[in-house]
């Protein structure tokens, strides 16, 4: 049953990912990345990293693939100019993917990871997965995950630096041309006979 | 049973599809994020199908911060990619040759 599971959800996974890198339309491969990155949500699941799986489902497609999203609709991109050379560039594609296909598949099958090097784990665990992960977040990774908190602030900031479109009625200073002004521009000598002393 | 290669040859196919798609769409920058982000989703396979076969959590966590890390550059690479089109309006990678690299 397990086995079935996972070769469906598998199946899914590999078929949105062609599909993400085949579609013609940004929109549709947004929706096929969501459609993947749900079905490995269930694969991992499958592996019991439930706290993870729904992470996944959580932030990618709840926040990552909606910016995506918003991304793509915002843009008004001609489609045509960015296809071309799709067809050119196919044999190329799948000769390097399935090269790398064939030598990864020689490495990870079943020879060197099957089920006689790698037991199934007896899966009676004590903790649930969420509590064990945060055990060792909130301990001998916390200084990590501080800096992956700063890291997301920095990107926060960064990204709202990058795009916010300032609307020019503040005041502010041109240090260029604060430097190019001259004298005469702003300081006039006037030449005045000089008044007697009473 | 599901061996640990079983979700090995799943993240390695997803990686080389991944891989595919940069060369396949690579006029297209959008394409080319999700490809990335598909590319990290294969990592973060492996990771959490030997953090369960092996019984240690570690890898979980690192899991966690390569999700942390992913959806920064999402982020920002978007930020960029808005400021281009404002600036160039194009997302064609053969335009963006200004710095002649």
């Amino acid at each position: 049953m397990i086995k079935l599971i996972f070769y469906l959800f598998a199946g899914i996974l590999i078929f949105a990912g062609t599909r993400v890198i085949t579609v013609k339309n940004p929109v549709h491969a947004a929706m096929f990345l969501v459609l993947s990155f749900f079905s490995s949500a269930a694969i991992w699941l499958l592996l019991e990293a439930e706290f993870l799986a729904m992470t996944l489902v959580l932030v990618y497609v709840g926040a990552v693939m909606v910016l995506f999203l918003f991304v793509v609709m915002m843009l008004d991109i001609n489609l045509t100019v960015l296809r071309e050379g799709f067809a050119r560039y196919f044999p190329v594609g799948a000769l390097v993917g399935s090269l790398i296909l064939i030598e990864m598949l020689l490495l990870v099958g079943p020879n060197y990871f099957g089920l006689d090097k790698f037991q199934v784990p007896d899966t009676a665990s004590t903790v649930p997965n969420t509590v064990a992960l945060g055990r060792v977040l909130y301990t001998e990774y916390l200084y990590a995950f501080e800096i992956a908190a700063v890291i997301l602030l920095v990107a926060m900031v960064a990204a709202i630096a990058l795009t916010m479109r300032s609307k020019r009625q503040n005041k502010y200073q041109d240090p260029a041309r604060q430097v190019e002004v001259s004298a005469h521009d702003r300081l006039k000598v006037l030449k005045m006979p000089a008044e007697k002393a009473q | 049973m599901l061996a640990l290669s079983d979700f090995l040859i799943v993240g390695a196919v997803l990686f080389c599809l991944s891989i595919a798609g940069i060369f396949l769409n690579r006029k297209n920058i959008i394409i080319l994020l999700m490809c990335i982000e598909l590319m990290l989703l294969a990592v973060n396979m492996n990771f959490i199908a030997f953090s369960h076969f092996s019984g240690d959590i570690a890898g979980q966590v690192f899991v966690f911060f390569i999700l942390t890390v992913a959806a920064a550059e999402a982020a920002i690479g978007l930020a960029i990619l808005v400021v281009l089109f404002r600036n160039k309006h194009t997302i064609n990678v053969e335009d963006i040759n200004s710095m002649k690299g």
